[in-house]
């Protein structure tokens, strides 16, 4: 892997909420092509660590570079500054996001939120977006369903129309936050297994999941976080069978052990 | 013992519920509207053959369009004025969101005839309004005593209607769901495409009824105006009065009626656009009073038919 080139950098990622440490001084790489899971107990600040990617949250200290460019900050003088919110728009452009409650604009069809990316960036003219989403819903399997709007869709249909909409901007990362953990456990897998398609297409993804038996099978790595810090990292038949730290240890039993017991 | 759905009270349909005491408070509510109704139009004191003579008289239609064109162009500005004022509020920098909330709270707490006297008397208060680089130089010159009377009554409205109007849509626009606006950032739209693709469509829903409510309001704090010397529909069916003190009372009528016209338009407009806003925050769009007529027919049928049956 390491001869791939690097997709994301993440250097000394710091970042508090009052007295709430969240990220403490995180260093990780991820390679493009990779299925990066993330995995921890909640409040272990992997959700804040994903949004951090695209600057969604920013940094107290240290720097996050996709595709070798600095996200949300630029160097100055040896100082990281802030860029303006027009600047970070067009970095957010090509990092693709999907949050735990879908979030699709419900004023909007489905097709139309699809479509929003591109012509909010102008990359597409609006027959040329509005075909491109049509096709994208094909892909993840709801074609049927673009001029619906997002409330009469099922929590599973919305999960697929988001990843699309994530899609449509041909990102070169997409990140995932908890995205099965909003759903009813019977629409869980056909949302897994659009994004086990994804990965299977050589896209760089990251996934913050609760679904161990799923990062197991998809990811290329896994980073167990605890406590804002990296406690493991590493393929999956190291961290997930055979974890050599205690925490690590501790939370896959209870994770595993909750799979199990339904 | 078998399970089966063969013996005769599985067959049988179930009879609705008589509501019998319901019946009794309707025969009374009846009664009451009926009563009143034949005193409206039995009772000599309320003069409706004075009543038909005035209610489309040129002096009561002339009233009718300066509260029509009073009402119309604060409501423009206003909404304007508002939209700015919410922003102000809104916005995350502290000097900005206290002159929005000074304005609406300065504004909300004096009540509108004593916001309209001050704006009528504001020649005296101001006899020359420049317009230039503050401070420094003037442009030109509006002499305060020829503004028309007018103008001043429309500013008078629009200043604490501002007010109100702001906090109705600044509660519009928090009632987005905060993910909506994440979504949003995430595909990296700009504030502006954010706000009229996404946030403003969806604080509409919420904004639009109370917003009518405002509409309503208004018209009738336009009534107000005559004491500034403007003759608006009130303005004019007191001056009528005045002029022919035994039609007062068919005069009154004459405008309540005309403001109860104005108000139904504007409902009948909020049941249309509420249905468009409506669009994608409800899996099925309410239905039409049409609809909803047709509905109680067709139900009100089936339930005989099924009495029949029975």
């Amino acid at each position: 892997m390491s001869t791939n080139q690097l997709a994301v950098e993440i250097r000394g990622a710091d970042k508090s909420f009052g007295a709430n440490h969240v990220l403490q001084k995180i260093d990780l790489d991820i390679y493009k092509g990779e299925v990066v899971a993330i995995i921890g107990p909640s409040g272990s600040g992997k959700s804040t660590l994903l949004r951090a990617i695209n600057h969604l949250e920013g940094l107290d200290f240290g720097y996050i570079k996709v595709g070798g460019e600095l996200i949300g900050v630029r160097e100055h003088r040896g100082r990281l500054h802030e860029l303006p919110e027009s600047k970070i728009r067009h970095q957010r452009a090509r990092i693709g996001f999907v949050s735990q409650n879908f979030n699709l604009f419900s004023n909007l069809t489905i097709i139309e939120n699809v479509a929003e990316g591109p012509l909010a960036h102008k990359k597409l003219s609006r027959p040329e977006a509005l075909a491109k989403a049509q096709s994208l819903l094909d892909q993840v399997g709801i074609g049927e369903k673009s001029s619906a709007y997002p409330r009469q869709l099922s929590g599973g249909q919305q999960q697929r129309a988001a990843i699309a909409r994530a899609l449509a901007l041909e990102p070169e990362l997409i990140l995932f936050d908890e995205p099965t953990s909003a759903l009813d456990p019977e629409l869980v897998d056909e949302v897994l297994q659009v994004i086990r398609a994804l990965a299977s297409t050589g896209a760089t993804l990251v996934i913050v999941t609760h679904e161990i038996a799923f990062a197991r099978q998809v990811a290329t790595k896994v980073v167990f976080l605890d406590k804002g810090q990296i406690v493991e990292s590493g393929t999956s038949a190291q961290v997930i069978d055979n974890p050599t730290n205690s925490r690590t240890k501790e939370f896959i039993g209870k994770v595993l052990w909750q799979s199990f017991s339904i | 013992m078998t399970l089966n759905s063969t013996d005769q009270l599985a067959q049988k349909v179930t009879i609705r519920h008589k509501h019998s005491l319901r019946w009794v408070v309707i025969a009374i509510a009846a009664v009451l509207v009926a009563q009143y109704f034949h005193g409206l139009a039995t009772n000599p004191f309320y003069q409706w053959h004075r009543f038909a003579y005035w209610f489309a008289r040129p002096v009561i239609l002339r009233g009718l369009v300066v509260t029509l064109e009073a009402t119309a162009a604060s409501a423009v500005l206003s909404l304007i004025g508002g939209v700015i004022v919410a922003l102000f509020r809104l916005s995350s920098n502290a000097f900005l969101s206290t002159i929005g909330w000074v304005y609406v709270w300065f504004f909300r707490s004096i009540p509108n005839i004593v916001i309209l006297l001050f704006i009528f008397n504001s020649s005296a208060i101001y006899p020359h309004l420049n317009f230039g680089i503050p401070f420094w130089h003037s442009f030109f010159q509006i002499n305060s005593s020829k503004v028309p009377y007018f103008v001043f009554g429309v500013v008078g409205l629009t200043i604490s209607e501002v007010a109100y109007a702001a906090e109705v849509i600044r509660s519009g626009v928090l009632s987005v769901d905060q993910g909506q606006i994440e979504a949003a950032n995430a595909l990296g739209l700009s504030k502006l495409r954010q706000l009229q693709r996404v946030i403003l469509p969806q604080a509409l829903r919420s904004i639009v009824p109370s917003y009518v409510n405002l509409l309503i309001g208004l018209i009738k704090v336009s009534s107000l105006l005559y004491y500034v010397s403007l003759l608006d529909l009130f303005g004019s069916v007191q001056e009528m009065g005045s002029t022919y003190p035994g039609d007062i009372v068919p005069l009154l009528i004459v405008g309540s009626v005309w403001y109860v016209i104005l108000t139904s338009v504007i409902s009948v407009f909020q049941f249309y656009v509420e249905r468009y806003f409506a669009r994608g925050a409800v899996r099925t769009l309410p239905p039409t009073p049409i609809e909803k007529l047709k509905k109680q027919f067709s139900e009100a049928y089936y339930t005989i038919s099924r009495r029949n049956r029975a």
